[in-house]
């Protein structure tokens, strides 16, 4: 026998179910007077460096169609490539930009919106410099453990050119599923579960 | 949002553990059958953490407002309260090193004793209580603690097979210090014999990782003559130590 390493196990994870608006979107599924508002829906401000963009999409499931019980969350670096959070440690984020947005998607259509800035890049972890990329997560019901993926800007070629993380990709036809092509100052970011368009997915 | 920190710490910056992915539920689970059509087919892309998954956003104290963690009450006409079984959930959020997660934001909800949801696409004939929304939120203390009352909310059936339910639960989402840390789980009670039946527990193989979801009754914790407690310890993802992790050339 050895020593214990004394490591606990990260519960396992469960569907977010059919009714996760009510816990973490309540006042859009009509539960008001409890929060004074939904959180995440408010990146920016007047004040927010950065050029303002409209980051649209859907999560698709096998046979194409939109998911309407989807909650979507983003993540990404402010204009200068910092993060707001206390692990950031190369310098202080814009204090105008949470860098965090979360979005039920609409009621009838699925389609989920994030008014927000461009981001800066942000080194990879060997100092190379990756492209411009905002960060989702994807839970509903029938996903058993939360999905973790990217979006690329479509208009970056040459960052998006020597992203390390988009270099990993063996399949190289599948590395346009990351990448959100401009439309005006609109990404559309289609996420898809499944298919021949199935988006990468991350264990990260 | 702000920094919700009161510790003179420097924050961790280690890159999280690797999940395990056979302890987590698959993603193909063919007797949950929502799953089918939603689970992803083709092998995911392993990298280890970079600063997009190592930060994660953090939100104030101040944010929580005082009757956030009292469901029997949040939604409650001034005087009245939820009905039904009261309950009090208590616990810590601890890292898979057992060291707690302070300052983080723990959100729960929960059908009503009866077993129904408050939201439009519910059509299970229980009752709605006009006394309870379902939703509350807590911040991590230093140690990790956190604590709401509620009801002990019902089991339902929900169409999957021709007669499934759902064992009594609540769902929780939590956030660590990284956006990796990000969970989504439910809670469920000790001693219901309805857990081992539910499809959506068994997208869980191991029962180890299903009594870990299971809350302890705590008799030592409940309020006399008011309401039982249970005990709901969270685990997420540790995080490697830096200490001699190469760091980049000139940091």
């Amino acid at each position: 026998m050895v020593q214990s390493l004394n490591r606990l196990k990260e519960n396992a994870s469960q569907t977010a179910g059919p009714y996760v608006h009510i816990g973490l979107t309540p006042n859009f599924c009509e539960i008001g007077g409890v929060y004074p508002e939904d959180l995440g829906t408010k990146m920016v401000n007047d004040k927010t460096k950065g050029e303002r963009i409209t980051v649209i999409g859907r999560v698709l499931d096998g046979t194409g169609t939109p998911l309407k019980d989807a909650l979507v969350e983003i993540w990404q670096a402010d204009a200068d490539g910092l993060y707001n959070s206390p692990a950031e440690t190369r310098g202080t984020a814009d204090p105008n930009f949470t860098g965090w947005g979360r979005s039920p998607g609409n009621m009838d259509s699925g389609e989920f919106v994030f008014e927000t800035i461009k981001p800066g890049r942000v080194p990879f972890n060997d100092g190379r410099l990756m492209a411009p990329h905002i960060t989702f997560w994807i839970v509903a019901r029938g996903i058993n453990l939360g999905l973790n993926t990217r979006m690329y800007f479509g208009d970056e070629e040459k960052a998006n050119a020597e992203d390390p993380i988009l270099a990993r990709v063996e399949h190289k036809v599948r590395v346009p599923t990351l990448i959100a092509p401009r439309e005006g100052n609109a990404y559309r970011f289609d996420i898809h579960l499944q298919g021949e368009k199935e988006t990468i997915f991350f264990d990260t | 949002m702000s920094d919700g920190t009161n510790s003179n710490k420097a924050p961790e910056t280690g890159a999280f553990f690797p999940r395990d992915r056979e302890w987590h539920p698959k993603a193909y689970t063919p007797w949950y059958k929502t799953s089918v059509l939603r689970s992803p087919q083709k092998a995911l892309l392993s990298f280890d953490n970079t600063l997009s998954e190592i930060t994660g956003p953090v939100f104030g104290h101040n944010m929580i407002g005082e009757l956030d963690n009292d469901l029997l009450v949040n939604f409650a006409k001034p005087g009245e309260t939820a009905i039904g079984p009261r309950i009090v959930v208590y616990g810590r959020v601890l890292d898979e090193r057992g060291r707690p997660v302070p300052n983080v934001l723990v959100e729960f909800w929960q059908a009503n004793a009866g077993g129904r949801y408050r939201h439009k696409k519910e059509g299970y004939v229980a009752a709605l209580d006009p006394n309870f929304g379902g939703c509350g939120r807590a911040i991590t203390a230093e140690d990790g603690s956190y604590s709401f009352r509620t009801v002990q909310p019902g089991p339902y059936p929900w169409p999957n097979g021709v007669n499934d339910w759902r064992p009594a639960h609540i769902h929780f989402s939590i956030f660590g210090h990284g956006f990796a840390q990000r969970l989504i789980t439910q809670m469920y009670f000790e001693g219901d014999p309805m857990i081992w039946q539910c499809p959506i527990v068994k997208t869980i193989n191991d029962p180890e990782a299903i009594r870990g979801l299971t809350a302890a009754l705590d008799m030592q914790a409940t309020i006399p003559m008011d309401a039982r407690a249970y005990k709901f310890d969270i685990v997420l993802r540790g995080r490697r130590s830096t200490m001699f992790e190469n760091r980049m050339e000139g940091n």
